[in-house]
């Protein structure tokens, strides 16, 4: 139930996608993007929309499994589409009572839905082939030079490597504890809204409690192992840029001046 | 009599449709009568917590059917509802869904949710705190200021309070001391005698059970491998063995004793009942010429 809603699962594989370095990835994924929304016409779309397939491809990630990120926005992405196809300026084609649409309206909702759709799918296949480890580490390594301004990256990426390692937990305790609350007659489901906050109660506390538990016991085990920040800390599995990671990244850079080009000249 | 509860080719599925697919339980017939006590037992990750949250409809099966006096319990939600305050199930470690001020209302959270009245839900509440061994002065306390084994007591408290027709017990005992286990199980057989209700235990430890229930079921990776009473369960101690159970130390000796010659019944499984007939089998030898 609850555990199928987690954001960002990662899907164990062995393509090269998976075995890229997550710094490459990461760039990769901001290229993508910036790429994305230089798109302007049918074939900077095309062009993209082939990257990203064959991005998908080689992944050997379901197109299923990718699109079902896109369902919880499914909503969003329909009121854009119509805001655009209504509110856009042109040339009418089909008009009835205070609605207008044109070519241009089309166009632009067609383009807007594809763009977020696409943006969707390209950071969900970062997470999909990245472990949320190998993300954090890459995060880190990349922010790196901020250490310099005395910005505290370690502690950061710390921070959310817990979090990332502990949403698993907090989700399936909280299945559990709603379960053992229904089993004794609790009702999540239904009642205004004053009622359904009231219902909570008997999930947030125990829920809270544990998580405090948890923080404290985990504060605990990491100091009996002597954890103090990042300092001269290694790592059990340091990254490695191969020459899979630079031909990734020279590839990424091509498509993203490939991209400039088209969009100076609105193809 | 038909059964109270009851299950027909039953089978879950974990996280259908991802990469992550599993199946949990598969084909399981299950029928339990009214007033009986029975035991589960199965090695880690053999899918008894699976099954037993199907009996008060938590989780819905991917296939087949659970009847509670014969009526499928997710026929509608009203049934389920229903179902959930007639069928008490208490979750392995149910300590950690304590979260009233007091101990005496997270006892009554079950029997308010059953919207009694202020009179009954009292009766039930200290009905439930007594059965369990929870004295008085500890009501008032507030549930996280006990100790471990006190509100693991609370916490099956609050399910008995429900006077559910069926009590499902998760592994009831883990993690607590020898006595601790004893007066539990104590406690959870006194409340069968007085209601007469249907008792259904789960556990790793047959020792722990074996003296008290009347039917012994094992689950073995998802299904049920064997199904009868005590003794015709610990005949097959090999097979035990083979998926990671133990067999009552007694009833070893006892099987022992038998290829020995000792003419000793197989339903000796407990310290009691072997030294009943040890003691008929010197007896009737000394009555012997
Ligand atoms: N919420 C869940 N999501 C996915 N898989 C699960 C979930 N709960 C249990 N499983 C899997 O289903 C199988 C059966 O688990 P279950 O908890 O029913 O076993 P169990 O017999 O109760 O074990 P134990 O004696 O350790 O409590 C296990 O392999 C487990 O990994
Ligand atoms: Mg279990």
């Amino acid at each position: 139930m609850l555990r199928d809603v987690t954001l960002g699962q990662y899907f164990p594989g062995d393509s090269i996608v998976h075995r890229l370095d997550p710094r490459t990835k990461l760039v990769l994924t901001i290229l993508y993007i910036v790429a994305l929304f230089l798109a302007v016409d049918y074939f900077s779309y095309a062009l993209m929309i082939v990257v990203l397939a064959a991005c998908i491809i080689v992944s050997k990630i379901k197109l299923r499994v990718i699109l079902r990120g896109v369902k919880p926005l499914i909503i969003i992405i329909i009121i854009t589409g119509l805001l655009n196809l209504f509110y856009t300026k042109g040339e009418p084609i089909l008009e009835f009572w205070i609605f207008k649409i044109t070519l241009e309206g089309i166009k632009r909702a067609v383009f807007m839905i594809l763009r977020i759709v696409m943006l969707i799918m390209g950071t969900f296949l970062l997470t999909y082939t990245t472990s949320p480890v190998a993300l954090t580490d890459g995060l880190e390594s990349l922010l790196s030079p901020l250490k310099k301004l005395r910005f505290p990256v370690h502690e950061l990426a710390m921070m959310m490597s817990i979090a990332l390692r502990f949403i698993p937990t907090l989700v399936e305790e909280t299945d559990k504890i709603m379960s053992a609350q229904k089993a004794r007659g609790a009702n999540f489901e239904t009642g205004n809204l004053f009622q359904r906050a009231k219902a909570l109660l008997p999930l947030l506390i125990p829920l809270f409690i544990s998580a405090f538990r948890r923080a404290d016991e985990l504060a605990v085990a990491m100091e009996s192992r002597c954890y103090n920040g990042g300092e001269g800390r290694t790592k059990m599995k340091a990254l490695h840029m191969r020459a899979r990671d630079w031909v990734a990244l020279v590839l990424g850079a091509a498509l993203l001046a490939v991209m400039i080009v088209m969009n100076v000249y609105k193809i | 009599m038909a059964p109270i509860i009851s299950t027909e080719n039953l089978r879950h599925l974990y996280s259908e449709g991802t990469p992550f697919e599993h199946v949990a339980i598969d084909g399981i017939n299950f029928s339990a009568e009214k007033g009986e006590i029975i035991g589960i037992i199965g090695h880690t990750g053999s899918g008894k917590s699976t099954f037993i949250q199907h009996l008060n409809g938590l989780l819905k099966p991917t296939s087949g059917r659970v009847l509670f006096n014969g009526e499928d319990i997710f026929a509608s939600k009203a049934v389920t509802r229903e179902v959930r305050f007639k069928v008490g199930l208490v979750f392995q470690y149910p300590e950690y869904q304590l979260f009233e001020e007091t101990v005496y209302k997270d006892i009554a959270f079950g029997p308010k949710n059953m919207k009694l009245d202020e009179e009954q839900v009292d009766i039930r509440v200290r009905g439930a705190a007594e059965f369990v061994g929870v004295d008085e002065e500890l009501l008032e306390k507030s549930p996280f200021d006990l100790s471990g084994g006190q509100k693991r007591r609370v916490a099956i408290a609050g399910v008995m309070a429900m006077q559910p027709d069926v009590l499902i017990l998760d592994e009831p005992t883990a993690g607590l001391d020898p006595s601790g286990r004893d007066s539990i199980i104590t406690n959870i057989m006194r409340y069968h005698d007085a209601t007469g209700c249907t008792i259904i235990l789960v556990t790793h430890s047959m020792e722990e059970i074996a003296r008290s229930v009347d039917r012994l079921v094992v689950f073995n990776k998802g299904r049920i491998m064997m199904d009868g009473v005590p003794s015709e369960v610990f005949e097959h101690d090999e097979e035990l063995r083979r998926v990671g159970l133990s067999v009552p130390e007694v009833s070893l000796v006892a099987k022992r004793l038998r290829e020995l010659g000792l003419p000793l019944d197989c339903s000796v499984y407990t310290v009691e009942q072997a030294k009943k007939a040890l003691l008929a089998m010197r007896g009737g030898a000394a009555g012997a010429p």
